[in-house]
């Protein structure tokens, strides 16, 4: 077991976090490298955070341990694990008048002596941080006055002028819009490249902790219910499953999230493929209309969406022809509903048969 | 811009230097016996002049003020210590009821002595009043785990001022001593009858404190983040809440041994500093601060003496008069 702990930067044995003695989670074993980003998912109150504070040692440990570059936390003073770690949290803090570079240069402390006077090199790092954060024109900004996406890039710079070996961030996209959540992951990857850290956060967004994350931990009552590469952990029947999704559905290969179909016999038929028919799809979704949709061809990402929101869809196989007995299915299905929406204006070869449901509807003048 | 800043902190030191500077004199100089700047200057530098005025300068009036000085300067650090503790600019030893339970302690440890004829000693007072602020600090601190409202708390420490109040009230006006109407004096508050060994104690408490609120500036403006910010830069923060808390009621317990209750310095001082300095860093605004506090002292001292002498106002009556519209002002603009 030592051999396996000397792998690995981050390594947890039996580790039981909670409150209050209370084990809230038991036995999680995290098997981390530097240069790896570990994301946290699970639903609201499932731990997520209580995972991150015990590594941050904010809460005590209840059970277990938890070794950092092969030393355990408990036997860690505070100085070793500020230079060693450092965090962005999610409470939100409001500093009595500190510009933003004032926050910065808070990450330098471990670094300073007895008065916390930054030297022209502890200076020279703070700058390197803003910059990689790209928040070099906030420096004299006053932190309480900045935007929430602004804020998070600043703590952001502050954990990384601390020069940690790991960062922790509790749900650091929280607050922020698409953009901003984009462009800090987007940091966050890059420093994990170039300087070679570990990171553990916690994420809701299921779409970009897929794409961002080396391993993933799904949290979900008392304990880890799964742990592993992100391919193994996002398919849409788990995720549905892991936060017990009821009401519509995960779209696991586009880490889209649909609504609830509307139910019952469908009123509507839609032609669809190449795209062309989501909208559609949408809409009718969004008028409680239930509809049904064909022939669309199993690669096509009407499918998709279709498949989520249609109550009853005709496909076909990848790259097939229309065979006649899929035609006749849809043919079927067509005559069951009172109108057929048709959003295809041309046919290639292979869905050569959706012209002929296509002017058949016509002929029966139930064409809108 | 940073250039600014420090040009910034440097014109704020020099001018508070230069107000305490000319508030000192102006002390020495107003009262019943008017000199002139030169003879004061001969009584102090050269020890020369006329006997009663050498007397009075070096008797009565130059210990006032540097009581006054020291320990409006050690009032308005305690005040920056507590709010960085609780996180709120209104938090202050007065607000939440320090003072007062030091006041209590005090005049209850005072009676018993002077009961049995004892004169009570400088530390023997510094040692009540400690007591008593870390009795009034120990409710404060289990309201405070209960209560996460800052206003709430604030509340409940004029409460726990309110009863002290009353029952030093109470005890003072029971005892048949004497020597009682000097602690009745007291604990209205003022700097007058501050004796050369009182000055002598309290500076060695005040300065020895000060100085070690000065050397925690570094956790302190890490705690300005939070704490769960301040542990991640390597802050021990059961140690640094132990001696915040220490230091702090230290301070103020001095401060009630000599003078007694001073209110809003140490809420009104601190965020004055703040607005002129423009900043929060404790490493600026504890010495800010602590010439802040001994001007605002010294200026509410001399305005207590002089204005209606030959009867003297108490102390806290003048600071409450100019400290409690900087407090409420501060309440109206954080509601913004």
């Amino acid at each position: 077991m030592m051999d396996e702990k000397k792998d690995y930067f981050v390594y947890t044995d039996k580790m039981t976090v909670g409150y209050n003695g209370e084990p809230l989670i038991r036995d999680i074993e995290i098997r981390l490298k530097k240069g790896e980003i570990l994301t946290l998912i699970g639903p609201n109150g499932a731990g997520k955070s209580t995972i991150l504070k015990s590594i941050t040692r904010q809460l005590a440990l209840i059970a277990g341990t938890v070794y950092i570059d092969r030393q355990s936390i408990r036997e860690m003073t505070e100085k070793d694990t500020a230079k060693k770690m450092a965090v962005v949290l999610t409470e939100r803090i409001r500093p009595e008048l500190m510009t933003c570079e004032d926050v910065v240069n808070t990450g330098r402390y471990p670094y300073t002596g007895r008065l916390g006077i930054l030297s022209e090199e502890d200076h020279q790092k703070v700058q390197e941080a803003m910059k990689l954060v790209h928040a070099e024109e906030l420096a004299d900004c006053d932190f309480s006055e900045i935007s929430d996406g602004q804020r998070q890039r600043i703590l952001l710079a502050r954990a990384i002028c601390q020069e940690p070996e790991i960062i922790i961030l509790d749900e650091p996209t929280s607050f922020l819009d698409i953009r901003h959540k984009l462009e800090l992951l987007t940091i966050l990857k890059d420093m994990v490249r170039q300087r070679n850290v570990a990171v553990i956060m916690s994420l809701h967004e299921l779409d970009l902790a897929q794409k961002i994350s080396d391993q993933v931990i799904c949290v979900h009552g008392s304990k880890i219910e799964r742990y592993g590469a992100p391919e193994e952990i996002f398919t849409s029947d788990y995720i549905k499953a892991l936060y017990g999704v009821t009401k519509g559905s995960y779209n696991a290969d586009f880490g889209c999230l649909e609504l609830e179909p509307a139910r019952g016999e469908p009123e509507v038929f839609v032609i669809a493929g190449n795209g062309s028919g989501i909208p559609v799809f949408r809409k009718l979704q969004r008028k409680g209309i239930p509809f049904a949709a064909g022939v669309l061809h199993e690669n096509d990402v009407d499918c998709q969406v279709a498949k989520a929101l249609a109550v009853e869809v005709v496909t076909e196989k990848a790259f097939c022809e229309i065979s006649d007995s899929t035609l006749e299915r849809a043919r079927a299905l067509m005559h069951r509903c009172k109108k057929v929406i048709c959003c295809l204006k041309e046919y290639g070869t292979i869905n050569e048969k959706n012209r002929l449901l296509q002017e058949e509807a016509e002929k029966n003048g139930s064409r809108v | 811009m940073k250039k600014k800043a420090q040009i910034r902190y440097a014109v704020s030191f020099v001018i508070l230097i230069v107000l305490l500077l000319m508030l000192f004199f102006w002390n020495i100089n107003a009262g019943s016996v008017q000199m002139s700047v030169k003879e004061i200057f001969d009584i102090i530098v050269k020890k020369t002049g006329e006997q009663t005025a050498c007397n009075i300068v070096w008797q009565i009036r130059l210990p006032r003020i540097l009581a006054a000085l020291l320990l409006g300067g050690a009032l308005s650090v305690s005040g920056f210590l507590l709010q960085t503790f609780f996180g709120n600019p209104i938090a202050g030893p007065f607000v939440l009821g320090i003072s007062s339970g030091a006041k209590l302690v005090v005049s209850l440890v005072m009676i018993f002595l002077l009961s049995r004829g004892i004169a009570s000693s400088s530390l023997v007072m510094i040692l009540a009043a400690f007591v008593g602020s870390m009795i009034s600090m120990g409710f404060i601190l289990l309201v405070s785990r209960k209560v996460k409202r800052m206003s709430m708390l604030v509340i409940c420490g004029v409460m726990i001022g309110y009863i002290c109040s009353a029952v030093t009230d109470f005890v003072v006006t029971f005892a048949d001593d004497s020597n009682i109407v000097n602690l009745h004096n007291w604990s209205l508050g003022s700097f007058s009858g501050t004796t050369w060994g009182n000055v002598q104690v309290c500076a060695i408490v005040v300065l020895i404190s000060l100085a070690l609120a000065f050397l925690m500036s570094k956790p302190m403006s890490a705690y300005q983040l939070g704490e769960n910010y301040a542990q991640n830069m390597g802050v021990n923060l059961k140690a640094f809440r132990i001696s915040l808390i220490l230091l702090s009621s230290v301070l103020s317990a001095t401060v009630t041994a000599f003078a007694g209750p001073i209110s809003f310095v140490g809420i009104a001082v601190p965020h004055l500093i703040k607005s002129l300095m423009k900043t929060a860093k404790p490493i600026l605004i504890i010495p800010g601060c602590f010439l802040g506090g001994a001007v605002f002292c010294l200026f509410c001292d001399l305005i207590a003496r002089t204005v209606f002498a030959p009867t003297e106002l108490s102390i806290s009556s003048v600071t409450a008069v100019f400290g409690a519209p900087v407090v409420i002002y501060m309440m109206v603009r954080k509601q913004r």
